[in-house]
């Protein structure tokens, strides 16, 4: 049980400020993070198997960028629209977590294209 | 003499098979911190009330050379005891035999045993210790689980089945827990888990040990899977006993009942709960000062400390407490919470234990994480329990009772029997704060000094509603009560609800937001 005083802390629910502790699941919790469209990240932890793309190449929507192996399943990360490749964080045969940037896109201009 | 020379080879034979795997393997489960599956048994139970069935009980595999290969008792020990005198049925798998692994037959023992609990309504405790499925008798061993849960499922509602978790309990296995009522964890001895710190290693690359993957500190805080955690084994098996002399042990018994005793709680109830909303205490006291002879057997001690629930006795007769924590998180509901007091109340109403609600809290846990992970269904288990169940229902709100909380908690609208609030009771849409905000929002806005306008308006709205009397002029409080006469009525509403009848309309099961 509880024996040693509790250090409270300020804990906001609607407009007013409660004393309270916290759960250590509610300390360890993530903090929503509103996701970039030009960050390509693993949605499921796994072995990348294959790189297709350089840093610098404009790659068109729909063409494949890598293989991420997982579970078994080989899975094609495509392209989710027309961009250029800023930067690659990943290497064939790297194990990487869940929510890893493997990926990061930049935007371009048309005239270029 | 034939009989006598029979009986000296029975004994001889016993005493073989109740080795288990011999005396090497045995020495090992010892090194390990860990008691034999036997002497489990007997530490649980009454003294001499043990009586074991299937002892001879033979694998049938003759495949990957287990022809040859004896099990005894096939890794498991089954029988019938008592516990502080009541019947009950138990199981133990011996992780001395082949690792407590379950074959067919192994299986088979345990459904034998499940199977005769259900028909004698008596509870049955299964005491897990084993290294999963015996791979070499395949499909078999799957069936053998199959059976077991389907057994579960059967049971469920009908008699107690507690689950006690003393070594490893991996992959399908850990299935049967979870159908199970009540899950027992000792630190440093109970691994569950469905895929091991192995398997997530070669596949994602995510090193953890087992202790962190599954270990009885996770299920206990983290997952909600164990509903009591213990510091060693022979403190689970006295909290074992304590949780057997507080429930029915079928649904058409009523738990014993004890001499009434009254609290011995030294604080008083009324100076237990700071004035002040917005400042914290712990609800067990309040619980404590209520209960008979100030005691408690809280479950879910450590997951989602948010909300308290538990068994204890009023005037000698079990109830189940069900109370926000305002020391946690305010009190607020949650996912885990809802989940939480949801199955509680299931339990009891299955198990005819009246439910006693303690109300204080402010809400739901605001977030996207909350969101996301489906606060709307998790909380909608909570209204289901309790619009469903059929027991004696009584709410006492002791401070807030705000919004979508103020509904779940056993309100009126949702049946409750009593509804009975303190005279400091905030019985409102929201918060003061809030709802000054909105409703003045204009003449805050327009104010020369909106912060002291807006206090002022604060001020009005918890003067005209944040109070029982709006809830009370209306009859959704039945009575607004001083804490000190608090326990007096539910004792009296308990008496007066003894004989409660209340129906439901005829179908074959509802579908409850799971």
């Amino acid at each position: 049980m509880h024996t040693e005083k509790p250090e409270y802390v300020d804990f906001a629910v609607t407009a007013r400020k409660y004393k309270t502790l916290l759960t250590k699941k509610y300390q360890n919790r993530k903090p929503w993070v509103n996701p970039s469209p030009y960050e390509i990240q693993s949605i499921i932890p796994g072995t990348i198997l294959e790189v297709f793309v350089k840093e610098g190449q404009i790659v068109k929507e729909g063409a494949p960028l890598l293989i991420l192996e997982a579970m078994k399943m080989q899975n094609r990360i495509e392209m989710p629209f027309t961009a250029r490749i800023k930067k690659i964080n990943v290497e064939v045969g790297v194990k990487i977590p869940k929510e890893s940037l493997m990926i990061e896109l930049e935007a371009v201009d048309n005239e270029v294209e | 003499m034939t009989l006598k020379k029979n009986i000296l080879a029975l004994r001889q034979k016993k005493a073989i098979v109740e080795k288990g795997g011999g005396d090497k393997a045995i020495e090992k489960q010892v090194a390990m911190g860990k008691m034999t599956a036997r002497d489990r048994i007997l530490a649980l139970l009454d003294a001499n009330s043990f009586h074991e069935y299937d002892l001879f009980v033979e694998h049938e595999e003759q495949n990957f050379g287990m022809a040859s290969k004896e099990l005894p008792g096939d890794g498991v020990i089954t029988g019938t005891g008592t516990i502080n005198g009541a019947p009950i049925c138990i199981y133990a798998q011996d992780f001395t035999v082949m690792g407590g692994s379950l074959g067919l037959k192994h299986a088979r023992k345990i459904t034998k045993i499940m199977d005769h609990a259900l028909k004698m309504k008596v509870p049955c405790i299964g005491i897990n210790d084993s290294g999963g499925a015996r791979i070499q008798e395949g499909i078999g061993a799957l069936a053998g689980y199959g059976e077991i849960f389907y057994r579960n499922t059967m049971a469920s509602g009908v008699i107690p089945q507690i689950s006690v978790i003393l070594g490893p309990c991996a992959g399908g296995a850990v299935y049967s827990p979870a159908l199970t009522d009540f899950v027992f964890v000792v630190e440093n001895i109970s691994k569950m888990f469905i895929t091991g710190p192995n398997v997530i290693e070669t596949v994602l690359g995510e090193k953890i040990s087992q202790e962190d993957l599954g270990g009885a500190r996770v299920h206990a805080e983290i997952t909600g899977n164990a509903h009591f955690y213990a510091l060693s084994e022979m403190e689970c098996l006295e909290q074992i006993k304590v949780l057997i002399s507080l429930i029915p042990h079928s649904n058409q018994q009523k738990a014993a009942s004890v001499k009434p005793k009254d609290p011995k709680s030294k604080k008083k109830i009324e100076n237990i709960i700071p004035a002040d909303p917005k400042q914290p205490y712990d609800v067990r006291d309040v619980i404590l000062a209520l209960a008979d002879d100030s005691k408690f057997l809280e479950v879910h001690e450590l997951w989602a400390a948010n909300i308290v629930i538990g068994f204890g006795r009023l005037n000698g007769e079990t109830v189940g407490f069900v109370a926000n924590q305002p020391m946690y998180l305010a009190g607020v509901l949650d996912c885990d919470a809802s989940d939480k007091a949801a199955r509680f109340i299931r339990y009891c109403d299955a198990f005819n234990i009246p439910i006693i609600t303690l109300e204080d809290m402010p809400g739901y846990l605001p977030g996207v994480d909350q969101e996301h992970a489906g606060v709307i269904r998790h909380g909608a288990k909570m209204l289901y329990s309790y619009s469903e169940a059929t027991v004696p229902k009584i709410t006492v709100i002791l401070r807030k009772a705000y919004g979508g909380g103020y509904i779940a908690m056993n309100s009126r609208h949702l049946g409750a029997d009593f509804m009975f609030a303190w005279p400091g009771a905030e019985i409102a849409v929201m918060g003061p704060e809030g709802a000054a905000n909105i409703i003045f929002r204009k003449e805050i806005m327009e104010a020369e000094d909106e912060d002291a306008m807006r206090q002022q308006k604060v001020q009005e709205y918890i003067e005209k509603f944040a109070n029982p009397y709006v809830a009370a002029s209306k009859g959704y409080i039945d009575a607004v009560i001083e804490p000190q006469e608090t326990r007096e009525l539910l004792l009296h509403a308990l008496e007066v609800s003894k004989n409660k009848d209340d129906y439901r309309p005829a179908k074959k099961h509802g579908v409850p937001p799971f």
